[in-house]
């Protein structure tokens, strides 16, 4: 059948072209319907990639953040017009050590191929999660986002000594707030302080024991583990910060990306026997989890509700720049595209 | 006139199940009756030429497909085309969607139509909602959203015509010499397929028709607004191409060339 796709071609330019997806196959064909933009979105459609990586990604449609409903299955196990979350990551082989988002084999939708901005998107069935009818869709669209956060507070669980008094997130923007609030569900009984630079972005984090500015962080302060979700350049004076505010023999959860190669004080590290595992990406198992937690705990639902932005109708290509143009100058929140592609 | 049906045990279950339930009965009709004059020295109707991989048809059949709403797809099919038609459809296709039906096109596009609707009539029976989607077969990139909007607003208004917004100056003339008007263009429209019509009104506004009418009126949705009927515009895209001349046929194939590329890239 043939599937119109929605390529960026050059920065802030996408443009239709056509793919022809076989209906005789075992794979889903699921329809788009809201789809969210995320910052790696924006380093492609921005420009803000190295050109080499341009270079050989584009043309390529982005997103890897959405759901959509299933119109053909060949398989019989979905039902037509079930809604379902799309996973992004992509095996191509088992391994019974590494997870299917660290493989190096693994493709990642809007990374290494075609993203969810397509009229159709063709995906084996292991490559999609049913939705409740009960999950505000508008939410739904950035499961993919919240999966990641519960991946890394389960690595969390799997990585941390037994002594889990206090945990310190760093990063007031939308990741930490995901994170902080699966944390808060995940772990109840642990002490939860967010460390940001937004006195009303931090303002949002009212369910943490405590919040504190950057720039005015206790020194005698010391928590047991942190998450770092800052990201960018402010990742060296994050990582800087939960090094002095760690106890020894924490971990330290990486979850900000960054273009440039982050300093850190390896003196500190060794003197503190640090742990630092890096969390991108999430899995089937990730995203089973994710849903699990919403059917079990639907004021998380509410709280996501806190950080959903725009929602922009796309019927046409100036629609889609007119959403991510708007995502450029929000402070916080999500930006989800209606899709009616 | 039925000349065949793919599949006759499940198109007969669906239609009953369907009856029974009381759903809303629509209907593609995919109209591959033309012989395609205008394509130069080819010895095949243009429906049935290769785009990509699949000849034409089956790439408009396969978006109807996936459409749920659909309780059969009707392939009108020039007499002498038939056969081919329906084992181009088992070739591509299999036997896997039992709702598609072939039968033999009229001699002019609405006759073509009412060959459809009389296949209705006489298998599933007609009622004020029953609806029809008819679309050009040599349109294979129409979109799901056109024809999602082309079911929801014929089923509001009676009627749907899908349209782009006029891009070109359009002139007026009435003896092919001098321009006699030049019409706003903001409010010139270009009409595509599909057209969706509630077909028992369909019927019964052409039947209405003279002889002399019915050879001017060869477009369906001009016998609804004529007759005084609400007929909606759904949004169409301007790739939604009708592959009519030689040329249409290469940008066809220049569309999906590019996946060629990109399919390469992806692989290494």
């Amino acid at each position: 059948m043939l599937n119109t796709i929605y390529r960026l071609v050059a920065p802030r330019r996408f443009e239709v072209e056509f793919s022809d997806i076989n209906l005789g196959g075992k794979e889903l064909i699921i329809r788009p319907t809201h789809l969210s933009i995320c910052h790696a979105d924006q380093r492609y459609y921005q420009g803000l990639r190295p050109a080499a990586v341009m270079k050989k990604k584009l043309p390529m449609a982005l997103i890897h953040e959405g759901i959509g409903t299933v119109v053909h299955d060949p398989t019989g196990e979905y039902s037509v017009g079930q809604s379902v979350v799309m996973i992004p990551n992509t095996p191509t082989e088992e391994d019974s050590v590494i997870a299917e988002n660290y493989r190096l084999s693994s493709k990642f939708r809007a990374s290494g191929f075609d993203g969810f901005m397509q009229e159709h998107v063709a995906m084996s069935p292991d490559r999609v999660v049913p939705l409740d009818e009960s999950i505000d869709k508008v939410i739904a669209a950035f499961t993919e986002l919240v999966s990641v956060s519960v991946h890394s507070i389960s690595r969390f669980d799997r990585f941390s000594h037994e002594r889990r008094n206090s945990v310190g997130i760093w990063g007031d923007g939308n990741l930490g707030y995901i994170t902080a609030v699966l944390f808060k569900y995940m772990f109840p009984q642990i002490k939860l302080y967010i460390m940001g630079v937004d006195i009303e972005k931090l303002s949002q984090f009212s369910f943490a024991d405590g919040t504190f500015s950057v720039s005015d962080i206790p020194k005698d302060l010391y928590f047991d583990h942190a998450f770092e979700c800052v990201g960018g350049g402010a990742s060296q004076s994050a990582i800087d910060q939960i090094i002095d505010h760690i106890q020894p023999e924490g971990t330290i959860s990486l979850l900000g990306v960054s273009e440039y190669a982050i300093p850190i004080n390896t003196r500190m590290v060794l003197e503190k026997g640090l742990r630092f595992y890096g969390s991108s990406r999430s899995g089937r198992a990730d995203f089973l989890k994710t849903i699990e937690l919403y059917r079990k705990n639907p004021e998380i639902v509410g709280y996501l509700r806190n950080i959903v932005g725009a929602q922009v109708q796309v019927r046409d290509i100036p629609d889609m720049n007119k959403a991510f143009e708007m995502d450029i100058h929000k402070s916080i929140g999500k930006t989800i595209m209606i899709w009616d592609k | 006139m039925i000349q065949g049906i793919v599949n006759e045990e499940r198109d007969e279950n669906r239609s009953k199940s369907s009856a029974e339930m009381g759903r809303k009965m629509i209907y593609g009709v995919i109209l591959a009756g033309g012989i395609g004059s205008r394509m130069g020295n080819v010895e095949k109707p243009k429906q049935y030429l290769m785009v990509g991989s699949k000849p034409i048809i089956i790439h408009t059949i396969e978006k109807f497909c996936v459409h749920d709403q659909f309780e059969k797809l009707i392939v009108l099919s020039p007499k002498a085309w038939i056969e081919t038609t329906k084992s181009m459809i088992h070739q591509y296709l299999g036997n896997k969607d039992g709702r598609i039906v072939v039968l033999e096109g009229g001699d002019t596009r609405n006759e073509t139509i009412m060959n459809s609707i009389r296949y209705i009539e006489e298998t599933d029976g007609l009622d004020e909602d029953t609806l029809i989607v008819t679309h050009d077969s040599v349109r294979p990139f129409l979109t799901y959203r056109i024809i999602e909007e082309n079911i929801k607003y014929g089923l509001e208004y009676g009627a749907a015509d899908t349209v782009i917004k006029a891009t070109d100056t359009i002139v007026y003339t009435k003896d092919v010499k001098l321009i006699m008007d030049i019409p706003n263009r903001a409010n010139m429209y270009q009409g595509q397929t599909p057209q969706t019509f509630k077909a028992k009104k369909l019927k019964e506004l052409y039947y209405s028709l003279s002889e002399e009418e019915k050879t001017i009126l060869t477009d369906a949705a001009k016998i609804f607004v004529l007759k005084g009927e609400q007929v909606f515009m759904v949004e169409g895209e301007v790739f939604n191409i009708k592959i009519t001349y030689p040329y249409d046929l290469q940008v066809a194939n220049a569309f999906l060339g590019n996946e060629t590329v990109k399919e390469a890239k992806d692989r290494g």
